[in-house]
């Protein structure tokens, strides 16, 4: 069908001419959790009393207010985000309380209120172009999230959506659309840095009747958001990316496969895919063009292997998600035994940009292997959480110190020596410490320090984590994940688990250490799959920089960072006045004595949370 | 109790809504999970029958992926995010609080009174409020143990 997007674009403007203010409330995962929904409800109902004039998601009739919801903003700890335009004003943790007071103020008239704005240091700051957090950023895929609705197909269009789907389907021949591709360098976000052109001209070139395109979705590193964020701030960006994937290739159908866990984006993307095939951009002659192509949400059953192209193929037929040796890779043979091309859905939500803008300007931000930007999901012990997005070539330091905000000890003081390591790359990945702080991020320079950019999840760590206990953590993830096809994954994972259990509970010899080396670099060489190829990295990583650290669990049977709990013990001395503070705050009942004496711990019954310690006034609990 | 018909009924339009389709075995389990609550065996049996594929491979589907339950769950369902971002701001010790006071041992999941289930999730995606809790599909974030525990307390009045 052809559709004119011209007059969707004249039509949405036309609407919109005037609204003379937006109020946009973010309503990502994130400030959802911390209550904007709430926030969003307030300002509907109070609005109406006070006697503004608002709107809600545009209906017929025209206001001079609008209030709409965004995706995630990337700012998640100082949710919920409000946003007023065309000022520019964004307030941070706003609570249904404030809202009254957003609308007299900020709404009615110009008045900033200053309680609600980020404060960096002591400087209000007023919008996005005042916060280090932002202003350090280049963001170019997150540019649209937390702006457009993304459940309202009209205003993805308003804002040059699908132009690039149209040209690819209608201006452009399938060598040349994976020609443009290959010069613009693009390397898939998921993880191997495959250069996406390539991938698909191999399954271009491959001669079927049937092909299928693939977004994987399905992401599930702990640490990572990035392309949660995409499909719930710009769904129909990931679906223009799939149709022009779909015509370089020669596929006619496709699937959009969501992790589970993610159930606002998969809302969000059945929606989406629903709205692009009632306005006729999925389906039969989509633009007039003789390219036809159909589109399917499909929702995972909890699978961190199914992030594994030839797991996640095997999920959608119905199977389990287990892995399939390569060759041949899913280019040749891939769904159902098609030729299929299988791309990251930040991958995707860069295509458009290269098709609209030209791989030359693409080529602009980052470095001569790797192309583009990046998004990271930043979490962990750093003042600024959430979701940022560089050109490849920023440094580690830039990223953690100036756009992060830095790291904070537990009393909340930053300072440079707080920062131990930061875990780059997810369970895959590998730790980096202070002396890789000036390496720049991109796919080769980790490589040869033994990290990887993965999906970008960066977990930093302050010294108040044990780097043993890091290690255990990856190794239980990856254990219970793995699937079970290749021996060495299954058990091997298994005893280098157990063998790091034993280290941080105190059972460990000498030999531990060593054996736990050498099972690792064999786990590596004999699994099939990514998972099992890099369960080992984040033991050989943490060796490798902290092996101190091991060395203290192994023979001192002490714990350096006061993690490793088997190696704990809270006591409380004599400085205690007897207040019984520890005694109510403790969630197991541990403790106990009579007002104005001394209190007692009874140890066996002791957690080790460590709540008693962070609640007394008078530091009389100390931690050995 | 119910009668065959009663119970089988639910799973029939299930099957009928997916054509029958054997690669729509996980959208049909998902399906048959939100209107059971769980995946009972008479039930996986009879999908194997319907498709005309084995019950091991039905089993083999059903046990592989987390989100499946062959074991009915609790009235409320607590989910404590275990993601990296989480584990470094000590959920674990939030895990813990909430077995104790559950009285669950580690091989246990739900209470004994069918009230509370208590899992753990790899990551939610909520790094930026980390440590999180999912209670009944409401995301609480910057948990700490005493917190938690306070979520179950209010439930229990």
């Amino acid at each position: 069908m052809d559709i004119d997007l011209e007059t969707i674009t004249r039509e949405f403007a036309n609407s919109r001419k005037d609204i003379k203010k937006r109020i946009i409330v973010c309503a990502g995962t994130g400030c959802v959790a911390n209550g904007s929904l709430d926030v969003f409800e307030t300002l509907t109902s109070i609005s109406k009393q006070i006697g503004v004039d608002i709107h809600i998601e545009l209906k017929e009739e025209i206001k001079d207010t609008l209030i709409s919801k965004s995706g995630c903003q990337g700012f998640c700890q100082h949710g919920p985000l409000l946003n007023i335009l065309p000022q520019g004003i964004l307030y941070t943790k706003v609570k249904a309380s404030d809202v009254k007071e957003i609308l007299e103020k900020s709404v009615l008239q110009d008045e900033i209120i200053e309680r609600l704005c980020y404060h960096d240091k002591d400087k209000v700051c007023k919008g996005q172009e005042d916060i280090p957090f932002y202003t350090k950023q280049n963001r170019i895929i997150l540019k649209q999230c937390g702006v457009v609705d993304p459940e309202d197909i009209r205003e993805y269009i308003a804002n040059n959506g699908y132009k690039a789907a149209k040209k690819a389907c209608i201006d452009m021949t399938e060598k040349e659309i994976c020609d443009e591709l290959i010069k613009s360098g693009l390397r898939g976000r998921g993880g191997a840095g495959f250069p996406t052109g390539k991938k698909w001209d191999f399954t271009r070139v491959q001669n079927s009747a049937k092909k299928y395109v693939i977004c994987n979705g399905d992401e599930g590193d702990p640490g990572a958001f990035m392309d949660r964020s995409v499909m719930e701030g710009n769904p129909h960006s990931i679906i223009e990316g799939l149709i022009i994937t779909s015509k370089a290739i020669g596929a006619d159908e496709g699937y959009i496969y969501v992790r589970t866990e993610y159930s606002l984006a998969v809302s969000r993307m059945q929606k989406a895919v629903k709205d692009a095939r009632d306005i006729g951009i999925l389906g039969k002659n989509i633009f007039g063009s003789d390219h036809s192509f159909i589109l399917h949400v499909m929702e995972g059953a909890g699978a961190f292997v199914c992030g594994e192209e030839t797991a996640l193929i095997a999920s959608i037929e119905g199977k389990r998600g287990m892995p399939s040796p390569k060759p041949p890779i899913p280019s040749q043979s891939g769904l159902w035994g098609n030729p299929t091309a299988i791309n990251n859905v930040e991958t995707l939500a860069n295509v458009p940009i290269i098709i609209n803008y030209g791989a030359d300007n693409f080529k602009k931000n980052g470095t001569q292997n790797s192309a583009g930007t990046k998004i990271f999901a930043i979490t962990g012990n750093v003042l600024n959480t959430g979701l940022i997005e560089v050109p490849f070539g920023t440094t580690l330091k830039h990223v953690i110190f100036d756009i992060a905000g830095g790291v904070p000890d537990e009393d909340g003081n930053l300072s440079e020596d707080n920062f131990k390591a930061v875990q780059i790359g997810g369970p895959s990945g590998g730790c980096l410490t202070k002396e890789h702080l000036d390496i720049v991020l991109d796919f080769d320079s980790l490589k040869t320090v033994g990290a990887m950019v993965g999906s970008g999840g960066f977990v930093v760590m302050s010294k108040h984590n044990c780097m043993v206990n890091v290690a255990k953590f990856f190794m239980q993830f990856t254990q219970s994940e793995s699937c079970g096809k290749c021996v060495l994954c299954r058990e091997g994972t298994l005893q280098m688990l157990l063998m790091l259990t034993d280290i941080t509970e105190g059972r460990a010899t000498v030999n531990t250490l060593s054996l736990l080396e050498e099972l690792a670099r064999a786990v590596a060489i004999g699994s099939l799959c990514g998972l099992g190829k890099t369960a080992s990295n984040p033991v050989l990583s943490t060796l490798r920089y902290f092996k101190e650290e091991y060395d203290a669990h192994v023979k001192d049977k002490k714990c350096p960072a006061g993690e490793c709990v088997k190696l704990l013990n809270y006591q409380i001395t004599d400085k205690c006045i007897g207040c019984g503070l520890c005694a109510t705050k403790c969630p197991v009942r541990a403790i106990s004595g009579k007002l104005k004496e001394r209190y007692k711990i009874d140890v066996p019954k002791c957690i080790k949370c460590g709540v008693c310690k962070d609640s007394c006034k008078f530091d009389a609990i100390v931690r050995s | 109790m119910k009668s065959n018909y009663e119970k089988f009924k639910s799973v029939c339009s299930i099957l009928e809504k997916y054509s029958f389709d054997k690669s729509k075995l996980i959208p049909i389990l998902q399906a048959t999970q939100e209107e059971y609550k769980y995946l009972p065996q008479e039930v996986l049996t009879f999908i194997s029958s319907a498709l005309n594929i084995s019950p091991a491979n039905v089993y083999g589907v059903a046990t592989f992926y987390s989100h499946f339950s062959l074991i009915p769950k609790g009235k409320h369902i607590i989910r404590v995010c275990d993601g990296t971002a989480c584990h470094v701001k000590k959920s674990e010790s939030i895990i813990e609080a909430l077995r104790k006071k559950l009285n669950l041992n580690n091989s246990q999941t739900t209470t004994k009174d069918m009230l509370f289930t208590l899992e753990t999730v790899s990551c939610l995606g909520t790094c930026g409020l980390s440590p999180a809790v999912v209670l009944d599909g409401k995301v609480y974030g910057q948990m700490t143990p005493s917190k938690a525990i306070a979520l179950i307390d209010q439930i229990k009045e």
